[in-house]
């Protein structure tokens, strides 16, 4: 077996918290190899470890390529032996054209030390047709689509002679059509002898190009499976991830519904700027005990929704009668929404859920500083112990209640959020996508956390893009489409075409 | 190939260490210096140039004449960094305060000096004027959304106008007796005098013993909790340090002309702006704002209700400076206040605030504004050309930012 690197031992702690723990990898000259695990399991670390992100020295174990050590101070050490990585966020200038981003930094210059155009032009061409993009290279970058843009990225790896290409989460943002062009290009790399390391979530793509997988879990690995057989399917794949099988995926819930908390009726919100409706006639309600999810495409109005009811946070010109515990009331405010028992749990935590520079403690306590304070006064102790109860209940991983938010992996910092509002003492969680961009074990943890709110007699209405997870974890769905409610199903009679035929129902059907 | 390690559900990590062991104090001095080194990184800087000028100047900078001197000529510059910084936190910036200590002092002025009112008229109206002219900001800010940068740009020429309206364009002086003894009275001979004055080192021992109980009250509140405090003799260490550093101080304060007034003041500003933003909710609200816009809004923080009171409270300690500066100028003039905001500002960046908000403390901003006064005084001591001091003030502003975003970088980055 002809290795073209080995990476032997590697172990990188930061500040304490240890990232990689003796991982290993060794990769074949000329393979697809994939990298999987769940966020904050280790992938990127290794990755930036490889290509000298976290230079040589920061971290213990060493790096064989071409079977001599290396030891890479920058990115530009390993460029210069040929490792490319290509980061999730695109790295383009969006205004420069795609033959000068192709060049940046490595401009193609003539006499005098002037770039020459021509040269670069027609350089940019060849590349561009090696990668299979037909577009003029005087195209600034920014009239791309992501697909295209993912493309120019690989032809500048090209320009760099690369033979170690590192993919982190390349079809991430991509539509079927452009991951499947992706994934070809990847095979042409292939018979072209470029190596290629591939991380992703996606593993009916893993298991369609890569010739090996190293499984990564909290910070070691796992094993390496041989995928030329085809014998290794994506469940194999995600017991190594997740160290069990798929089956127990949602957690057990016996359902007991009691009485009604929250109820609207001929809810209509108008864009904030546009003169269209957002939302139009909704009507929904969730009891104590239930979870309630809210099915829809992107922009049928769920999040409008959800914050139009949460204190008026989203739209304008909103009507519509809002009830709690039967009573119809007011929540204009997002102060008087909390006031009424309503908590919403962001879809998007780093902009609308967290102050990321401030620590978990304050970050808990933020929305429910009046239950810590007397006359304006919080007492800090208090706070301190509120905020460690959360860190215990919620198996928030960070050193202390004094971790800087921004430090923490995804999931954890989903818990933050969750421990923020739950300290509110909610009667009613709106959770917004509650486990986008987690890895899968914290997925898990947060489905146990609703059931756990559940049992204690709180209602949750979840909205989701995940149909498997609506499917798992409510007890009745709603189906929003264009703003209008088109369809509220009991989860055993729900399944994925159905929920999906009424998400798509069209306007004028319904209205 | 290896296989899976463990095939079972996803164990919980283990807890938390039992409370037992969190209350074992950390004595390691290492750990504790690091932990705060942005903010100790400061008040070594300023031990560094407090003992470089002391040597460069051969002692004079730390006789009794001159640590009064800085009390009395710096106060008013400290006074707006309480306010700056607290604007700064929260996200915005007031270039106005310059013209706002002006147009206080002016319109204090007309009314004393001129009219011939009593000077708490005076001290009154001023500080009416300045609210009012942070309540004009704060709409513009809160309520019209329009960015503080613009707004108090605007001030800035507004109030400065106003100023020499109110002037008539030309100087006012002298204010009566009472009115200088804002800035330029002392405390003193109270207890009697042997030589120095017994009754500031009695304040000076007082506020150490002050330190000492508070800090003793939080440490047991914290013990309580079951928090990580400090070891005792660590603690002893602490508090015996500052209350040398304060007792030193009120020893040549009483060898010279005794308790500044102005000093009083100051002291309690910063220990009411301390804990207001320390331990209230509307503090707490500044730094969450300051963080995340979106997300205070979305837990409940009324932020144009806070943002509108940033500024009000910036209007009122402009005004407190402004009285202080027309005491001490004893007169109003129409230039009053020149750039003040830029010493206010500075103070603040220095004292480790953030440019981008939720970052920064009132006695970091005091620190930073100690360093500038310091670092002024002594050149002027030593007689060092303006040029030459306006130059080393800037590179000491651009230091000490590069050296906290160095830290901040050091502190490593998320993973």
């Amino acid at each position: 077996m002809d290795t073209i690197l080995e990476m032997r031992r590697i172990t990188k702690t930061f500040s304490g918290v240890t990232a990689l723990a003796d991982v290993s990898l060794a990769v074949r000259r000329g393979e697809i190899h994939a990298i999987c695990g769940e966020n904050g399991a280790g992938k990127s670390t290794l990755m930036k470890v490889l290509s000298g992100v976290h230079p040589s020295g920061s971290y213990d174990g060493e790096i064989l390529l071409d079977g001599s050590p290396v030891h890479f101070r920058g990115i530009r050490d390993s460029e210069a032996r040929g490792i490319v990585i290509i980061h999730q966020e695109l790295a383009l200038v969006p205004y420069l054209s795609i033959a000068e981003n192709l060049f940046l930094g490595n401009e193609r210059r003539g006499r005098a030390g002037l770039i020459d155009w021509n040269r670069t032009n027609a350089e940019a061409a060849d590349l561009l047709a090696s990668v299979g993009l037909h577009e003029n290279p005087v195209t600034p970058v920014i009239q791309l689509g992501v697909g295209k843009q993912q493309l120019v990225e690989i032809a500048k790896a090209l320009s760099k002679k690369v033979r170690l290409l590192i993919l982190d989460e390349p079809t991430a943002a991509l539509n079927d059509v452009d991951s499947a062009h992706l994934l070809d290009l990847l095979r042409r790399l292939r018979e072209q002898g470029i190596t290629c390391i591939m991380i992703s979530h996606k593993l009916n793509e893993i298991t369609a190009v890569a010739d090996s997988t190293t499984v990564i879990r909290d910070g070691r690995t796992v094993e390496t499976l041989d995928m030329t057989s085809g014998a290794v399917t994506q469940e194999r794949i995600i017991r190594g991830m997740v160290g069990r099988d798929l089956e127990s995926f949602y957690p057990d819930r016996v359902s007991v519904p009691g009485a009604e908390v929250l109820r609207i009726e001929d809810w209509s919100v108008r864009h904030p700027t546009q003169d269209r409706m957002v939302v139009e006639g909704a009507a929904l309600a969730v009891r104590a005990g239930e979870v309630v999810g809210i099915a829809g495409l992107m922009g049928a109005g769920r999040t409008e929704l959800a914050m139009s009811v949460f204190g008026r946070s989203y739209g304008r010109d909103i009507r519509g009668r809002l009830f709690v515990h039967g009573r119809q009331t007011t929540a204009d405010t997002v102060a008087e929404a909390i006031d009424r028992g309503i908590a919403y749990v962001t879809e998007d935590r780093k902009r609308f859920g967290l102050n990321l520079i401030d620590d978990v403690r304050r970050n808990v306590s933020a929305a429910g500083l009046g239950r810590l304070s007397r006359l304006g006064w919080v007492n800090g102790n208090e706070e301190i112990k509120v905020a460690e109860a959360s860190r215990r209940e919620m198996n928030i991983k960070a050193p202390s209640v004094m971790a800087q938010v921004g430090k923490l992996s995804g999931g954890n910092q989903q818990k933050v959020v969750l421990s923020k509002w739950l300290f509110t003492d909610p009667d009613v969680l709106i959770l917004d996508e509650p486990t986008r961009g987690i890895d899968v074990g914290a997925k898990f943890e947060i489905y146990t956390i609703i059931n756990r709110l559940v049992a204690a007699g709180k209602a949750v209405i979840v909205i989701s893009s995940e149909l498997p997870e609506l499917l798992g974890m409510c007890d009745r769905i709603y189906t929003l489409a264009a703003g209008r409610i088109t369809g509220e199903v009991p989860v055993g009679e729900a399944t994925q075409e159905n929920l999906m035929e009424l998400m798509t129902k069209d306007r004028e059907i319904v209205g | 190939m290896t296989s899976i390690k463990s095939p079972s559900t996803p164990q919980p990590t283990p807890p938390p260490p039992p409370a037992a062991a969190l209350r074992v104090g950390t004595s390691d001095l290492g750990a504790l210096v690091t932990n705060n080194l942005r903010q100790s990184g400061i008040y070594v800087a300023l031990v560094v140039i407090v003992a470089l000028f002391a040597v460069l100047t051969d002692g004079v900078s730390l006789s009794p004449g001159n640590i009064t001197n800085i009390v009395l000529q710096y106060s008013y510059i400290l006074v707006l960094a309480i306010g700056m910084v607290i604007v700064i936190i929260g996200g915005h910036i007031d270039l106005s305060v310059g013209s706002v200590v002006a147009l206080t002092g002016a319109v204090s002025a007309v009314l004393v000096i001129r009219q011939g009112q009593p000077w708490w008229v005076g001290i009154l109206a001023a500080l009416a004027v300045g609210v009012a002219v942070g309540a004009w900001h704060g709409f513009w800010v809160a309520y019209a959304g329009i960015p503080a940068f613009i707004v108090t740009l605007a001030g800035m020429l507004l109030f400065r106008g106003l100023t020499l309206r109110v002037l008539d364009n030309v100087s006012l002086s002298p204010f009566p007796a009472e009115y200088q003894r804002v800035a330029a009275g002392f405390l003193n001979g109270l207890l009697g005098g042997q030589g120095f004055d017994a009754f500031t080192l009695l304040i000076g021992a007082v506020a150490v013993a002050g330190y000492a109980v508070s800090g003793f009250r939080t440490r047991l509140a914290r013990i309580r909790y079951q928090q990580r405090v400090e070891s005792f003799p660590l603690f002893v260490a602490r508090v015996a340090v500052v209350g040398a550093v304060i007792m030193y101080f009120a020893w040549q304060l009483a060898h010279a002309r005794g308790l500044p007034i102005v000093l009083i003041i100051l002291a309690v500003l910063v220990l009411v702006y301390g804990l207001l933003t320390r331990r209230t909710v509307f503090g707490r609200q500044v730094y969450a704002i300051g963080g995340n816009l979106s997300a205070a809004a979305l837990s409940g923080v009324r932020v144009r209700t806070v943002n509108f009171w940033m500024f009000v409270n910036m209007g009122f300690l402009a005004a407190v400076a402004g009285v202080i500066y027309s005491s001490r100028s004893n007169g109003a003039q129409p230039a009053a206040g020149n750039m003040f905001e830029l010493d206010a500002i500075a103070a603040a960046f220095i004292g480790g605030a953030a440019v981008t908000g939720g970052v920064g403390t009132v006695v970091g901003a005091m620190v930073g504004g100690l360093i500038m006064a310091v670092m002024s005084n002594g050149m002027q001591l030593m007689g060092v050309d303006q040029s030459v001091q306006s130059v080393v003030k800037g590179l000491v502003l651009l230091v000490a930012v590069a050296f906290d975003v160095y830290n901040k970088r050091r502190a490593g980055t998320a993973r």
